[in-house]
């Protein structure tokens, strides 16, 4: 196989700036939107999540005019998470020049719009996030609500089924994250993600626990993901994405090492 | 240089605009045939199912006028699909024709994921103007379920599952199944070659 394996940043987006911090406190300004989207297509990134944070607890939709600004300004695609409900709010995100689209809770409240935006815009472009943690009895369940810890909901479907059914609709890429390790840094969860391909024949890409670079190694050797997201390592200048490939590379996971110059140097 | 974007309803419109801009190239987004026929370069961008977009090119009474234009035409992912004959996606489609061939669906195996969602490499390349300073085994970005075997008009392939057609010719037709828009520096070289590399 030659398709490369994914190296995926996630960037906090609140009123059109980059975040920091818990997601519902204590944010941190990061910076501009733009200049930070370029920076990690520069340093090459394969792709970039922005997890809107403004959109979800309010219920509003997401502000497309950041959307356009990255789409302009970078040359890699980019998927926009949080707040997409509707057909008519993935169609604006879309539009705007989001290459995807990302729907976790709302996905959980009314299955069936997985089913529409696949319909409306291709399955290439719905992806479906998971929270997942592993209950007493040993079984994965997926969570809704998992942007405030008070609000957060256990429910019955096991993360297994829930993956089965959403692909059925229509998913066209599934993004785990296994809430288990999300934060400690101490690796993804192998098991869970291991578990989770071979039910799931779209790419799957992990999310939860980089710390360190063997990480990254671990999660597509032995969980055969095609993608790893993460957001702490990469923000804090902890692993940096031209090293991390490097190192992938001489592990023998195929990587994309071409990282080229931005594309701003063009702009006339 | 006049650039017509066809208008056709697909989603990645704005994203393949801007990168012509990052060239320094402005673009028309444009259903109408006077546009399209005086344009010294026309692309045709795409994103969704092969039936809803070619009913929306017989809808706009676009199916002539893409057979009449002379400049430089280039398919971008499903816009390059529709190129061809035919394709099998919404139960078998009859496409523009204007490059021989057909489209199918990727069989998806273990180790296969479909879509074939990523950066891949070109590989078997044939020396053409569109391909001007691109090299055997450099990467795109590719999302897509459907695609064309290699074959005859194959410039540029992709390996998954089998070996696909990334980039094909005919005439003064050209189709990229991956997305330059989305592929960086290869991306916006092989824009720039269209441009400027291609003969007008």
């Amino acid at each position: 196989m030659t398709l490369a394996r994914r190296i995926i940043p996630c960037l906090d987006v609140r009123a059109g700036r980059v975040v920091k911090g818990t997601r519902f406190r204590d944010h941190r300004d990061m910076g501009d939107i733009v200049e930070l989207a370029q920076r990690y297509a520069a340093s090459g990134a394969d792709e970039l999540v922005f997890y809107d944070i403004t959109a979800s607890p309010e219920g509003r939709g997401v502000d497309v005019g950041w959307v356009e600004r990255v789409a302009r300004s970078i040359d890699i695609p980019f998927c926009v998470a949080g707040g997409i409900r509707s057909v008519a709010t993935a169609r604006a995100v879309l539009h705007a020049g989001a290459d995807k689209v990302s729907v976790n809770t709302p996905a959980t409240q009314r299955p069936e719009l997985v089913g529409e935006l696949a319909e409306a815009f291709g399955v290439q472009c719905v992806v479906v996030g998971v929270d997942s943690l592993r209950d007493e009895d040993g079984q994965w369940r997926i969570r809704q609500f998992t942007g405030s810890p008070d609000a957060t909901r256990a429910l019955e479907v096991t993360t297994l089924d829930w993956v089965r059914r959403v692909v059925d609709l229509g998913a066209g890429e599934v993004v785990l994250n296994c809430m288990g390790s999300d934060g400690v840094r101490d690796g993804y969860d192998l098991e869970q993600l291991a578990a989770v391909r071979e039910v799931c024949p779209v790419p799957l890409v992990a999310s939860g626990g980089a710390g360190a670079p063997a990480h990254f190694v671990d999660v597509f050797r032995e969980a055969d993901v095609d993608g790893a997201l993460a957001a702490t390592v990469f923000h804090d200048g902890s692993i940096p994405i031209p090293a991390l490939k490097r190192t992938l590379a001489q592990a023998g996971v195929e990587v994309r090492l071409d990282a080229s110059p931005t594309p701003t140097q063009e702009a006339s | 240089m006049r650039v017509a974007l066809v208008d056709g309803g697909g989603t990645n419109i704005g994203s393949v605009s801007y990168a012509l801009e990052r060239l320094g190239a402005t673009s028309r987004l444009t259903a109408d045939p006077g546009d399209i026929l005086a344009a010294d370069r026309v692309i045709l961008p795409g994103v969704g199912a092969a039936g809803a977009g070619m009913r929306r090119l017989r809808e706009l009474g676009l199916v002539d006028v893409l057979h009449q234009v002379e400049a430089p035409l280039l398919g971008v992912c499903l816009g390059m699909q529709l190129l061809f004959e035919r394709s099998a996606e919404d139960g078998g489609v009859e496409t523009l024709g204007l490059v021989p061939g057909e489209v199918r669906g990727i069989p998806p195996r273990p180790g296969v994921r479909v879509p074939h969602m990523g950066w891949n490499s070109l590989v078997d390349l044939v020396e053409d103007p569109l391909l001007t300073g691109i090299e055997e085994g450099e990467r795109a970005y590719f999302v897509h379920s459907y695609a064309a075997p290699s074959g005859a008009s194959t410039l540029a392939a992709t390996e998954h599952g089998g070996r696909w057609s990334a980039v094909v010719r005919s005439g003064r037709r050209w189709g990229a199944q991956f997305h330059p828009e989305r592929s960086s520096a290869l991306g916006a070289r092989f824009l720039r070659n269209f441009l400027h590399e291609v003969e007008g």
